[in-house]
């Protein structure tokens, strides 16, 4: 590996993302596969490192997961997401930020279709006057969330309480960085180092004393792949794609996996299950998985929030080995305990799969 | 025949420049020969042998070298700009100097494809990618440390060639062979090693290349085969793990390789295109200089005074480019004739 | 546990790992079989090609990706009319080549 390489590619594919006020759109998803990372991003960026981030209730879903299940057709995802537009107009944002990879992908694309085809564009803001009699501005700039991560990991470095480093040797922390594949594919320059060699995430990494690790099947699919799971006869691909990754990542060992997308860290996490269920293997150390954080978890454990306030609790592949190597400190008494201490109740043990 | 003063620029001492200028002072003219690299010789002196005869390349450029020995030959030597008068051109050197010219020679060759722009190949980023110039250059030298008895070998062709994306429509026209003579150089030096190359097509078009293809299946056993790679990856022991669909058998295939080989395409000098501009001469859809027609007048532009030989007007090889020199020689004098 | 599902067979070659012992075997033995260029000349002229899938092309590929199964399938169904050796550019005699294959197994050992 020529680092220096990659800084050539990185250097080629820099966005200048504005670095304050932004209107914050959710994902559908999100809030249940990771229920706190969310709520955390608006706590480090808002309430922590003091931006100007902008919600509304009135924001719905952008269609994007129905658009790429084939359920709905591309003019109706644009019509939900030029209301978005008109929420955040009215609001009076011009920078709009995503939580969801395939929503930024969304957005994204409809912008892009609109520049090639603006009649398109005038159609879609009729649709949307008769729908709801609403007009809007679109946004000047469309940044992911790991963007705005990315932009600050120098600030979240300053304020860590734990680096990405083993308590025991001082050696680094050895992550597997996984990408959306509607991040950058579809656009390579919409992403932060491009889609070939994206540093959205390996930045954050290597700021907070990791080590990232590139491995052949790096650029491949999660597995999620929308209609490779969402059709069940499909869905051996699904998990064959996730497998493919594991197979390709496994002589590198690594200590844990960060994602940007909502799809990633769910099938990522999950399918290590069904993996080790029907072929009897696990990819972590001693019976354990690879622990699958998202980018605000790990931006949370780095600057010492509490893992079970973090949500790390309802991943399938118990985060402990990570927590223990990085000398981040838990309670196992509370890790089934929620919000003001509700019982979440503890769920059943895999078989094979050790998950503490 | 007498009395023949006008002075004609010839533009890159390569080996288009070399051939031109010596048939030229032959033909009783004043050529002056300028090049930007401190040795003449161009692409053809960073080679080590040639197909399809394995001829080593110093023999073809020693004795293009010796014969434009007496040749007037600014080496170091850029172009500022070129400026085109009534019917001649001021070309006005690095140094601040300038040389007035009755007529113009682009023997400005080409550029390889900067390989690195293929972001999933990795070139610059994966220790075991090189390209086709590299290994020519270890061949030369035996100095590569990424070189060190491995145990499979591939080459991939068309890097930046055929790449609509890339913005290069065009076949480049030598790699295929030259992919062929590294592949079995390759297996002569390290006869333990499973070379594959992969190709969309086998352009094999040139005098003896589909010899030298059967020669390199046949006696050296390289394996070819029919589909792109897609893309290059790094395995844990630094070996790159690279990914291509067998488009014969329909499926995907796989093959972990010591090292793999770019085949990096030609495009324009881009030199040739900035000064072609300033005196208007056309650039063609292909991005090299273009012909006053592609059939008859290849060597010659649509500016009265400007010629081309070889690589700027498209891929050549070197018997062609060789050829076009001296056909651009003959232009040259038979335009300089009818004016005087 | 059923989930409904499984790990999906992959069809995808992996070259590190195929084993050509017999096609080594047989280039051994037939060595013009190495300059096939894969045009599908003895394919397009085999009387049995259309009914059952016979094809030179094919056998000899095969052999290069670890599908042995396909390979002696294709072979039993030939007829030894030579049909193909008339049409090989290369001039590979391709009958030949079938006999000889015939004749060894997948280890590459000359068993008949």
């Amino acid at each position: 590996m020529i680092y220096q390489g990659k800084q050539k590619i990185w250097s080629d594919y820099q966005k200048e993302i504005p670095d304050d006020h932004w209107f914050y759109v959710r994902s559908c998803i999100r809030q249940s596969f990771f229920p706190a990372s969310e709520t955390h991003f608006v706590k480090i960026v808002r309430d922590l490192l003091g931006k100007d981030l902008f919600e509304t209730p009135h924001h719905t879903t952008c269609g994007g997961i129905a658009y790429h299940s084939d359920t709905i057709p591309q003019e109706t995802a644009m019509t939900i997401v030029a209301r978005q537009f008109a929420l955040m107009t009215e609001a009076g944002y011009k920078n709009l930020v995503t939580s969801c990879i395939t929503s930024f992908g969304n957005y994204t694309e409809i912008l892009e279709t609109w520049r090639e085809f603006p009649e398109l564009e005038a159609r879609i803001r009729e649709h949307l006057w008769k729908a709801c009699r609403r007009e809007f501005n679109k946004p000047e700039y469309i940044a992911h969330a790991s963007d705005i991560i990315y932009m600050l990991r120098g600030e979240i470095a300053e304020r860590a309480r734990y680096r990405l480093v083993s308590r025991a040797t001082g050696e680094p922390v050895r992550v597997v960085e996984h990408i959306g594949c509607h991040y950058s594919k579809m656009f390579p320059h919409k992403g932060v180092g491009g889609a070939e060699y994206p540093c959205v995430l390996s930045g954050m990494v290597e700021s907070w004393g990791g080590q990232v690790i590139d491995y052949p099947e790096r650029r491949h699919c999660c597995g999620f792949g929308f209609r490779q799971y969402l059709v069940k006869a499909n869905r051996g691909y699904s998990v064959s794609n996730t497998h493919k990754k594991f197979e390709s990542m496994e002589p590198f060992r690594p200590d844990m996996i960060i994602t940007n997308c909502p799809g990633c860290p769910y099938f990522l996490d999950r399918w290590q299950y069904v993996i080790a269920e029907q072929t009897g293997k696990t990819y972590g150390q001693n019976g354990h998985g690879i622990p699958v954080l998202t980018y605000e978890e790990l931006a949370g454990l780095v600057l010492g929030y509490d893992p079970w306030d973090l949500g790390l609790q309802v991943h399938q592949v118990g985060p402990e080995p990570l927590l223990d190597k990085i000398g981040i400190g838990y309670d196992p008494s509370r890790k089934y305990l929620g919000l003001n201490e509700k019982d979440i109740l503890k769920p059943g043990l895999p078989t094979v799969l050790k998950c503490c | 025949m007498t009395n023949r003063q006008p002075v004609i620029a010839v533009i890159g001492a390569g080996i288009a420049g070399l051939e031109a200028a010596h048939q030229l002072a032959a033909l009783g003219y004043k050529p002056v020969l300028i090049e930007k690299a401190p040795v003449v010789g161009g692409h053809v002196a960073e080679w080590n042998r040639l197909f399809p005869d394995m001829t080593p390349a110093a023999e073809v450029l020693e004795p293009l070298r010796a014969r434009a020995e007496g040749i007037k030959t600014l080496l170091n030597t850029e172009i500022s700009a070129i400026n085109r008068l009534k019917d001649e051109y001021n070309i006005v050197l690095g140094d601040g100097t300038t040389l007035l010219c009755q007529a113009v020679l682009f023997a400005t060759g080409f550029h390889l494809f900067d390989a690195s722009r293929k972001e999933e190949y990795g070139y610059g980023i994966y220790n075991r990618v090189i390209t086709n110039r590299d290994l020519e250059q270890w061949f030369n030298t035996r100095q590569d440390s990424r070189i060190d008895h491995p145990k499979a070998v591939g080459f991939v062709h068309c890097v930046g060639s055929r790449d609509l994306k890339a913005g290069n429509a065009q076949c480049s026209k030598v790699c295929c062979i030259t992919a062929i003579k590294q592949a079995i150089e390759i297996k002569e030096e390290f006869p333990d090693a499973e070379v594959y190359c992969f190709y969309m097509d086998l352009r094999l078009f040139g005098k003896k290349y589909e010899d030298f293809y059967i020669r390199a299946q046949r006696d050296y056993g390289i394996h070819f085969i029919r589909g792109r790679v897609s893309e290059v990856g790094e395995a844990i022991d630094g070996r790159v793990v690279v990914k291509a669909e067998d488009t014969l058998s329909g499926r995907p295939v796989k093959v972990t390789l010591d090292l793999l080989v770019l085949m990096a395409g030609i495009v324009c000098n881009p030199d040739a295109r900035h000064y072609a501009q300033q005196i208007g001469v056309a650039r063609d859809e292909d991005g090299f200089l273009e012909s006053r027609n592609n059939l008859d007048a290849i060597t010659e532009s649509s500016r009265p005074g400007v010629f081309f030989a070889g690589a700027c007007t498209g891929a050549k090889t070197v018997p062609e480019t060789l050829a076009e020199a001296r056909s651009a020689a003959l232009a040259i004098h038979l335009y300089l004739s009818k004016r005087a | 546990m059923d989930f409904g599902f499984q790990l999906s067979p992959s069809s995808a070659v992996n070259l590190d790992t195929v084993d050509r012992r017999r096609y080594d075997a047989l280039v051994q033995l037939e060595p013009d079989a190495l300059t096939c260029i894969g045009c599908g000349s003895c394919s397009a002229t085999c009387t049995a090609s259309p009914w059952s899938g016979m094809s030179v092309r094919k056998v000899l590929l095969g052999l290069q990706r670890g599908r042995d199964g396909e390979v002696d399938r294709m072979l039993s169904a030939c007829m030894l009319c030579g049909k193909c050796s008339m049409v090989c550019p290369r001039g590979i005699n391709t009958r030949q080549l079938i006999l000889t294959l015939c004749r060894l197994d997948k280890n590459g050992e000359v068993v008949r």
